[in-house]
């Protein structure tokens, strides 16, 4: 459960402040599939990064699961983010220099889990996205569905309750776009909450719920219209 | 995050980037290289005089006549008025002491000396057999005194290595007679070329008999008495009886001086430690500078590599686990530079050696060690603001930059 209360965020640029948040309040249940649509600018991307604990609010407040993430000092959030949030970047951001399993394994690094543990529940997460054959594959020996698939399986490797996508398929042809998306949506099937950051209408409106921004503010939201 | 992923993550990232990684270890290693080459000539100078002055003898004591307030040798002690004639009875009964090895009494004066001729006025050194391996002093030809006990007169002398030129020329000198004083002797020997040591030109000498000296100067009063102790050890000993048996003898009073030649010597090694010491210092600031250098590349790399710490942020890095990776490759890259640097130094010493092998060239246990923990030192404190700066990176705009 995400509730985000009268959040703002804002920045200075040169003299100037933006306003990259203004008063958004939203509140998005376990397993919803949600997406936020809106042109470059509009805060998307900053509703995202504060939903994801990169970032925290200017003002206002943002609970997790019932708990109030602005009183959380960097260990705590560091924490959060590994056990419950799960991210998928339009890069992918794969080191390159490990294999597609190593990659997978990495949170579970950062975690301290055993390598034993590791490399079972990598090879799970790998075979959950149809990979399991290229475990060995450096990320330059798959193609960009792949990475993009190789980045999922390691966004759900630590079990997240959340899953945040930042234009998952901006990279991707249409065809590999589609194979991500599809991967995401039966993670969503399986109980998953699923947020996809895009400006693709054809993407957005598969959502159950569509939230749009403009200007920092929440111009639409498709569960209020409702 | 287990210390072993953490040192692999850290080693991995040092890999990636060799150009980079080489720089940093090469100014580590010329670091603690510097400290090797410049302590070891510091070494080099203090084991070359300490070889100088222990060929003037080993565990040598000394006996001089006066009491002398000051340590060490000073110019004074060898005309202070003395109550006490330090005799040759004296010099028997120090000898009985266990940690005596050798001993010889000294007599010195002057006299002249004749051969045909010639004519001159010369120090005559008034000893013993014992002497000459105590002073380590090699024959040019014969042989040294006669060795019969030191209250022994004999018609023999030794003549230094330029008295001999001045007194025969390109005659062959053994068992010629000389006049010495008013005794005529016959030459036993020549001393080889030695030098000026403690003061007085050996080459310029002409020695005989101890009892032929005190007979010749009418004077029964040794100038010194020269003891070798047993070992390096028994120093202390043999210096700490001769007081005590001299102060038996002279009914209670401690009317001579003992030093030893540890006293002297470790003046020099006190001085020329000091000088090493000093050399390491100015040394390790090249420790310092690679340091620094160490803190520059990485503060350029951690600005690079925002996508990089970006990623482990939002995979669930603490900013904590940041500063460790950060804080390993300093450390990794500070104490791998500070091992090639000890190779390298070693290295270096041993070439100066095999081209200069009139040094001893060594650098100290001591200085390995520390510039080792220096260079790690620093790896670890200039490490420290790169590591931070990577924690504090905004991990946003490069993860959501597209």
């Amino acid at each position: 459960m995400i509730r985000l209360e009268d959040v703002c965020r804002y920045f200075d640029v040169g003299d100037e402040v933006v306003h990259a948040l203004d008063h958004v309040t939203v509140e998005i249940p376990d397993g919803e599939y949600v997406s936020i649509m809106g042109p470059s600018g509009s805060g998307k991307s900053t509703l995202l990064n504060i939903l994801g604990l990169l970032d925290t609010p200017s003002s206002g407040s943002y609970s997790l699961d019932g708990v109030n993430t602005s009183t959380m000092d960097d260990a705590e959030l560091a924490h959060v983010r590994q056990q419950k949030i799960g991210f998928v970047f339009q890069s992918f951001h794969l080191v390159p220099r490990l294999s597609a399993l190593e990659n997978v394994e990495l949170p579970m690094v950062l975690a301290g889990d055993q390598p034993t543990a590791r490399q079972e529940r990598g090879m799970a997460a790998l075979n959950r996205v149809g990979l399991g054959h290229r475990d060995d594959h450096r990320p330059s020996q798959l193609s960009g569905g792949e990475r993009q698939r190789v980045a999922i399986a390691r966004a759900i490797v630590m079990q997240p309750t959340l899953l945040l996508a930042d234009e998952p398929t901006g990279n991707l042809d249409s065809a590999s776009g589609k194979e991500v998306v599809k991967i995401m949506e039966d993670l969503n099937q399986q109980g998953l909450t699923l947020l996809v950051v895009t400006h693709d209408p054809a993407i957005g409106e598969r959502a159950r719920r569509q939230l749009k921004f403009r200007d920092g503010r929440l111009a639409e939201d498709s569960a209020r219209v409702a | 995050m287990r210390f072993l992923d953490c040192n692999r993550m850290a080693g991995a990232s040092l890999w990636r980037y060799p150009g980079r990684t080489f720089m940093m270890l090469l100014a580590t290693a010329i670091g603690v290289a510097a400290v090797l080459v410049l302590t070891s000539l510091g070494e080099a100078a203090r084991r070359y005089v300490s070889a100088e002055f222990q060929s003037l003898g080993t565990h040598l004591v000394i006996v001089v006549p006066g009491r002398s307030e000051t340590s060490g040798a000073n110019p004074a002690m060898m005309v202070a008025e003395t109550p006490r004639d330090l005799t040759l009875d004296d010099a028997r009964a120090i000898q009985r002491s266990p940690s005596v090895q050798r001993l010889a009494p000294v007599v010195v004066g002057a006299a002249s000396v004749q051969r045909g001729g010639l004519e001159r006025e010369i120090s005559i050194l008034g000893t013993t057999a014992e002497f000459r391996p105590i002073r380590q002093w090699k024959m040019a030809l014969g042989e040294f005194l006669p060795n019969v006990g030191m209250d022994r007169a004999a018609p023999v002398c030794v003549l230094g290595y330029t008295i001999r030129e001045e007194l025969f020329g390109t005659d062959p000198p053994l068992g010629q007679w000389v006049r010495v004083g008013d005794r005529r002797c016959r030459v036993s020997g020549v001393l080889a070329e030695q030098g000026t040591s403690i003061m007085i030109d050996v080459d310029e000498v002409v020695m005989i008999p101890v009892v032929d000296a005190q007979a010749l100067f009418d004077s029964p009063g040794l100038f010194r008495i020269v003891i070798q102790a047993t070992s390096r050890e028994a120093m202390p000993l043999a210096q700490r009886d001769a007081k005590r048996i001299i102060r038996e003898r002279h009914y209670g009073e401690e009317d001579v001086t003992v030093i030893t030649q540890d006293s002297v010597l470790a003046t020099f090694d006190k001085i020329f430690g000091n000088l090493t010491r000093a050399l390491a210092g100015i040394a390790s600031v090249s420790l310092v500078v690679a340091g620094v250098l160490i803190m520059n590349v990485m503060l350029v790399a951690v600005s690079q590599r925002t996508a990089e710490v970006g990623l482990l942020k939002a995979l669930g890095a603490t900013r904590r686990q940041i500063i460790a990776l950060f804080l390993t490759e300093a450390l990794f890259l500070a104490a791998l530079g500070g091992v090639v640097g000890l190779g390298v130094g070693y290295g270096a010493v041993a070439g100066m050696r095999a081209f200069y092998d009139t040094l001893d060239f060594v650098p100290p246990v001591w200085a390995a060690a520390g510039a080792l923990v220096v260079a790690i030192a620093c790896g670890a404190f200039f490490g420290i603001l790169p590591a931070r700066r990577a924690a504090d990176l905004d991990p946003i705009q490069a993860l959501t930059g597209r």
